[in-house]
């Protein structure tokens, strides 16, 4: 097996889906995959014709019994390997399933009375709009609102991050998730959820696929496998008169070896289990679907609608230029900013410190001890430092520094605001720099692309997905930073029905949408599109609404979960095209073997040169039953999806999986057939 | 081969292709509401037509109300015939008393004419009276054909709406096809025929005295006529028993590659008018290339098959050379299998050479085109066809760039496939199932003359012909029984309208589907790759299916010919 599936694949696992292989063998469960419900009943029927070989009419040689009992223990292999491979895709969620169930068992809860006092309650018994405290280092019994209280909750069990999140009354934290454990201070919540519907008993299902339903497209599949698989059974069952009436008889068992290799038992196989790790792969990128339609439907995306804050910039602007005025250097700019900055503990200030840095200027704050650090505030819209010997920097917003210089007599220079301005238009915002009265210059505070933004674009543009980026700045600010970041378009001044409108305009003209959001506002959008991300830190209502929950709240995961999307209906395509272009040589092993009597011209048709007729049958149905446990890996990995054009993709896939699944038979069926030959087995 | 005959094989479909263009984008200015020069001589016409038929033509039809009257009409059509077959003893045209048909053999008639199959359990000119032949036959050639086509032209229309349910008139359509394409198309070949020696008459058999002296009685009638629609509407059933292989019905070289061109026109002109519709000329361009490469491939085939001859009568009797054996001279092998090739892919049916003595090889090819049935195909059903292994190759394809398929910018989705598959497995089960049921029981065996592989050959082809709604026959077969007449009505009935009423159920779910606008995610149908697709999944699932029965028919003979 490949190593990355080695890796997620235990003993315990394994020995699991060993003993539910078996289990699964009740026709009641294997009707629901007509392919191999087709093979279960040769499985029976061979069965019966190893102890009474004339069952079915005909006259068979003495040891024809032998014959029928190797074609019935490799059509029960065959089966049990599908079993086995949707059995352990499935054990894969089971054993994540298990882990998070242990979180949930054996909460309490201190459930609020009427008359104000607490009781102990078992946590399953918490319902909607119950009001429950909650205590420092006391697990979260339940998921719901915090109505009061602030305080800091490790949410490792859920996301798998160690870093504990601060949950608060009000705004867009207020929500949390029960199985958590909160870590201080003292939280009053409000259950928004009945027992059974919390966010890890959906999580628990998920995962463990209780709740899997056939994605539309696995039912369109699934239809045409059925379909493949009537033509032919029409196929086999007319071939008996066929060669009744030019004097000769097949035997049952070599005509249900005929029908088994020639059904898409390979896909039929592994369907399911390549719908389940497609699931599973999302689960371990940390994103909740809420079902497999919507992992599909990222697969079909259109476009994408990204907030430009946070997901494709940094979120806080920062410091990219020195612009120095009048007469000034600048060195000397360079200087007195990193002065104004030297106790600046925001993103902005910091980031001048580390710019200057760069500019050779390196300030110590030691050195600076006895000076007064001035905080910015929003009546005087500047920061900066006094120094004990009275020099004052200053840095703050350009009107309100030019106010300050006016009122200690310094000078403006002209080409102030023409700079300024320049800025402004790029986007940026400047900030103005002052010693004493002395205005030295500008500094350029920039929204800064997230490295490798422009590289998954530029992907997205190569898989068809439209980019467009809502932000609430000013056109031409909207622009640079589309520009830079490249992006295919933007909305600025974007209120949350801009949003909601560029959706549905999208979606009228026949688009798939995905965006991604995490405040109640966001909420109606997140229903609206296709696909909705909300963020596991986003509040309640974003979470109900949107189709899948980034649990590491990191919205550029959307493009992820589209390549995952579109991986799941890639290795379903190439897996059916495989299965399909294996008959071509399977038809040549078994055609001349069972004429052999009745035409034997047709063993010109023997191109493969297998030993006899007996050995061809039994080595196209070995290959058959074989290839299934060797496709599991890539049944569980997935195709690798490579973003590139349709036409190049579709060319690259049927080359590997169409041509190869022709060739691959053939040798596939030669090796065994000369194994087989070396065993003796031919000759019996 | 020769060169002459390879140039003349290649000149006739290159005529076919040169001349299909023009007439595509005909088809298309009538049927998607454009204006064409005739239009002051038909709209006149057609109105008269319309208020006589109380049609409000502008009025739209959902895709259910649109084949409930085109089942309605073919019924009524087909309940005509019976009773016109069954009394045509005590009606008038008859100049040769012509006795009425039993009723196995009228259903059998009936049927096979309004499916547009026209296989014939009868000779012709000993079983039809003038007025059979007129009101019956020729009259179902219009209409079967016309039938197919509109259903076709229906199909576009719900392929290119957006989110609307609207797939135009029947009856509309119904008659425009018939006064702006069918009939002035079909007259005029008619006077060509006339002037190039086929007879069209009303008078009786005539009745003269050979040079030797005998008395000999040469049947003749309205051939004309019929014969133009015949091909013209890939029809196939000829005045004659003996076919387009009667010097009456195809009197010469020139007369044979006029039909061939006939045939060819409207069911290549097709492609055009879809390509048209969908606004994608290079969809139309790729498969013109794929179909007509199978359609050459197939007939080189054929003719070098046919032109090899038998090795056995070589060794016997020491005769070399082409098979001419079921072959007119003033053909030749060039042509027979030009023919050959051109009926089976048009599902047309006529024949000018017999195909039951065609080589293993050459009689092996026939069979598989009409097992695909999409080699451009009858006259609208082939396209609808073609639809069909399109869905189903983009479906297979779509998944594999990793996106829910759509075609021509419709998703692809379960009902579709549900259907497509339905119209895809109704064809091997009519065909394979009949053909195992014939070859078990006494009633199916009892009228095969040549036993072994080839009589299983003779049994199998006429199922594959039948079911294609083709109509062509390896002879050898009495199939005038009431077991065949019954049983190929049924397949017959049913390989024409299971598929057509499976299709159009499509048409429906797709017409209101919106239209998902193209980037460059989407999988484009139109390029030389996709073609390929689509040929190895015709090829794959269309033909594969049928390997195992062809190995005991022709493959098996062809061994046993050179090898055996």
């Amino acid at each position: 097996m490949a190593a990355s599936a080695k890796q997620s694949v235990s003993g315990d696992i394994v020995r699991g889906a060993l003993l539910a292989s078996f289990s699964k063998m009740d026709p009641r469960i294997m009707v629901k995959n007509p392919v191999m419900f087709v093979v279960e009943i040769g499985f029976v029927i061979t069965l019966v014709l190893t102890f009474f070989p004339d069952e079915f009419g005909g006259n068979y040689g003495p040891h024809e019994w032998i014959f029928n009992l190797i074609v019935t223990i490799i059509l029960l292999i065959t089966v049990l390997f599908g079993n086995f491979a949707e059995a352990i895709a499935e054990g894969r969620g089971k054993a994540q399933a298990e882990a998070l169930r242990k979180t949930k068992t054996d909460l309490t809860a201190q459930r609020v009375k009427a008359d104000g006092t607490y009781e102990i309650v078992a946590a399953s018994m918490l319902k909607k709009g119950d009001i429950v405290r909650v205590e420092a280092l006391q697990m979260i019994p339940v998921d719901g609102e915090v109505l009061q209280g602030l305080g800091s909750v490790d949410e490792s069990a859920i996301t798998g991050e160690s870093a504990p999140v601060i949950r608060g009354a009000g705004g867009d934290f207020s929500s949390v998730t029960g199985g958590t454990k909160l870590l201080s201070d003292e939280l009053i919540i409000k259950a928004t959820v009945d027992p059974g519907e919390s966010f890890l008993d959906k999580m628990i299902g998920l995962v463990e696929g209780a709740s899997r339903q056939k994605t539309p497209n696995e039912l369109a599949l699934s239809v045409l496998l059925a379909g493949l698989t009537m033509i032919f059974l029409i196929v086999v069952v007319t071939l008996e008169p066929l060669a009744h009436y030019v004097h000769g008889s097949i035997d049952v068992a070599t005509l249900i070896a005929l029908l088994v290799c020639l059904i898409p038992t390979t896909i039929g196989a592994l369907l399911s289990a390549i719908g389940i790790a497609g699931m599973d792969r999302v689960i371990r990128f940390n994103v909740i679907a809420k079902s497999g339609k919507a992992v599909e439907a990222a697969g079909d995306v259109n476009t994408l609608i990204l907030d430009k804050t946070g997901t494709i910039t940094i979120g806080n602007r920062l410091a990219s230029e020195f612009v120095p005025v009048g007469i000034h250097q600048q060195e000397e700019l360079v200087e007195v900013a990193v002065m104004a900055s030297l106790f600046d503990e925001t993103p902005e200030g910091r980031s001048i410190v580390t710019l200057g840095k760069e500019f050779g200027v390196t300030k110590a704050r030691e050195s600076y001890h006895d000076a007064e650090n001035i905080e910015f505030s929003a009546d005087t819209r500047m920061s900066g430092m006094d120094l004990a010997d009275g020099m004052a920097y200053r840095k703050g917003a350009v009107d309100a520094i030019k106010k300050y210089v006016n009122n200690h007599g310094g000078q403006i220079y002209p080409d102030l605001d023409e700079k300024t301005d320049r800025i402004a238009r790029e986007g940026g915002t400047p900030l103005a720099v002052v010693k004493n009265s002395e205005l030295f210059g500008l500094i350029y505070l920039k929204d800064i692309v997230k490295p490798g933004m422009r590289e998954r674009f530029d992907e997205l543009r190569k898989m068809g997905i439209k980019t467009v980026m809502c932000t609430g700045d000013n056109p031409l600010t909207a622009a640079t930073i589309a520009l830079e970041a490249g992006v295919d378009n933007f909305i600025a001044e974007a209120k949350p029905e801009d949003k909601m409108r560029l959706i549905k305009e999208e979606q009228a003209s026949g688009k798939l949408v995905a965006m991604s959001g995490d405040g109640t506002n966001d909420a109606p959008a997140l229903a609206q599109a296709d696909v909705g991300l909300a963020m596991n830190t986003g509040t309640t209502a974003a979470k109900e609404a949107g189709n899948m929950v980034d649990l590491d709240s990191d919205p550029t995961k959307l493009i992820g979960v589209v390549s995952i999307g579109k991986q799941l209906l890639i290795t379903r395509g190439a897996i059916t095209t495989f299965s399909i272009a294996n008959d071509v040589a399977k038809y040549f092993a078994i055609i001349p073997a069972m004429f052999a009597q009745v035409v034997p011209e047709l063993r010109a048709l023997n191109i493969m040169f297998l030993t006899n007729s007996k050995s061809a049958i039994l080595s196209a149905l070995i290959f058959n039953a074989l290839i299934i446990p060797f496709l599991i890996p890539l049944a569980m990995r997935g195709v690798k999806y490579r973003p590139m054009n349709a036409t190049s993709l579709l060319m690259r896939n049927i080359f590997i999986y169409g041509f190869g699944g022709v060739i691959t038979p053939f040798i596939g069926i030669k090796v065994i057939d000369m194994i087989i030959t070396w065993l003796g087995v031919a000759h019996l | 081969m020769t060169l002459a005959g390879t140039m003349g094989i290649l000149a006739t479909i290159v005529i076919i292709i040169l001349l299909s263009v023009p007439m595509g984008s005909y088809l298309y200015r009538v049927f998607a509401g454009g204006s064409t020069w005739m239009d002051h001589v038909f709209h006149p016409v057609e109105n008269v037509l319309y208020r006589l038929m109380g049609i409000h033509a502008s009025s739209q039809m959902d895709w259910k109300s649109y084949i409930k009257s085109m089942l309605l009409v073919n019924f009524v059509m087909m309940l005509f015939a019976y009773l016109l077959f069954r009394l045509q003893g005590s009606l008038p045209l008859n100049p040769d008393g012509i006795k009425s048909m039993p009723w196995d053999l009228a259903f059998d008639t009936a049927t096979s004419f309004i499916t547009n199959t026209n296989w014939q359990n009868y000779a012709g000119e000993q079983s039809l009276s003038y007025l059979s032949q007129m009101l019956g036959i020729t009259y179902l050639q219009f209409t079967s054909a016309a039938t197919g086509f509109v259903a076709a032209i229906a199909f576009l229309r719900a392929l290119v709406n957006n989110k609307s349910r609207w797939i135009g008139n029947f009856w509309a359509d119904f008659v425009k096809i018939h006064t702006r394409v069918l009939l002035p198309l079909a007259t005029v070949l008619a006077i060509v025929f006339v002037g190039l020696g086929l007879p069209e008459t009303l008078a009786g058999a005539a009745r003269v005295h050979t040079l030797s002296g005998l008395l000999q009685t040469i049947s003749r009638g309205p051939v004309a006529s019929l014969e133009a629609i015949k091909q013209l509407g890939t029809n196939g059933g000829g005045f004659f028993n003996a076919n387009s292989a009667h010097p009456f019905e195809d009197p010469s070289a020139l007369t044979s590659v006029l039909e061939i061109i006939a045939m060819g026109l409207i069911p290549m002109a097709l492609i055009t008018t879809f390509g048209m519709f969908i606004k994608n000329r290079r969809q139309a361009l790729i498969l013109y290339v794929f179909l007509t490469g199978v359609l050459l491939v197939g007939t080189f085939v054929i003719y070098s098959s046919e032109a090899s001859g038998n090795p056995l009568i070589g060794h016997a009797l020491g005769i070399y050379g082409p098979n001419m054996e079921g072959k007119e001279m003033r053909f030749g092998p060039a042509l027979s299998s030009m023919f050959t090739g051109a009926t089976t892919a048009f599902t047309t049916g006529a024949v000018n050479t017999m195909h039951d003595s065609l080589t293993p090889l050459g009689g092996f090819i026939p069979m598989l085109f009409m097992m695909f049935n999409v080699i451009f195909g009858g006259k609208g059903v082939g396209l609808l066809n073609i639809l069909m292994y399109l869905i189903i190759a983009v479906f297979l394809s779509g998944l594999m760039v990793g996106r829910t398929p759509e075609i021509f910018g419709k998703k692809i989705e379960a009902r579709e496939i549900k259907l497509a598959t339905l119209a895809l497995l109704v064809h091997p089960f009519i065909i394979l199932v009949p053909t195992a049921i014939a070859l078990v029981t006494k009633a199916g065996t009892s009228s095969i003359l040549n036993p072994g592989l080839h009589g299983l050959s003779e049994v199998l082809y006429a199922f594959t012909s039948v079911a294609a709604n083709n109509g062509s026959a390896f002879a050898g077969l009495n199939g005038n029984t009431i077991f065949y007449n019954l049983m190929l009505g049924v397949v017959m009935l049913v390989g024409r309208y299971v598929s057509i009423i499976a299709m159009f159920a499509m048409a429906g779910s797709l017409a209101e589907k919106s239209i998902i606008p193209e980037s460059v995610g989407t999988l484009r149908t139109d390029t030389w790759s996709f073609g390929g697709v689509f040929l190895a999944v015709v090829i794959i699932v269309g033909a594969l299916t049928f390997f195992p029965a062809l190995s005991v028919g022709p493959i098996a003979e062809y061994f046993h010919m050179w090898i055996g």
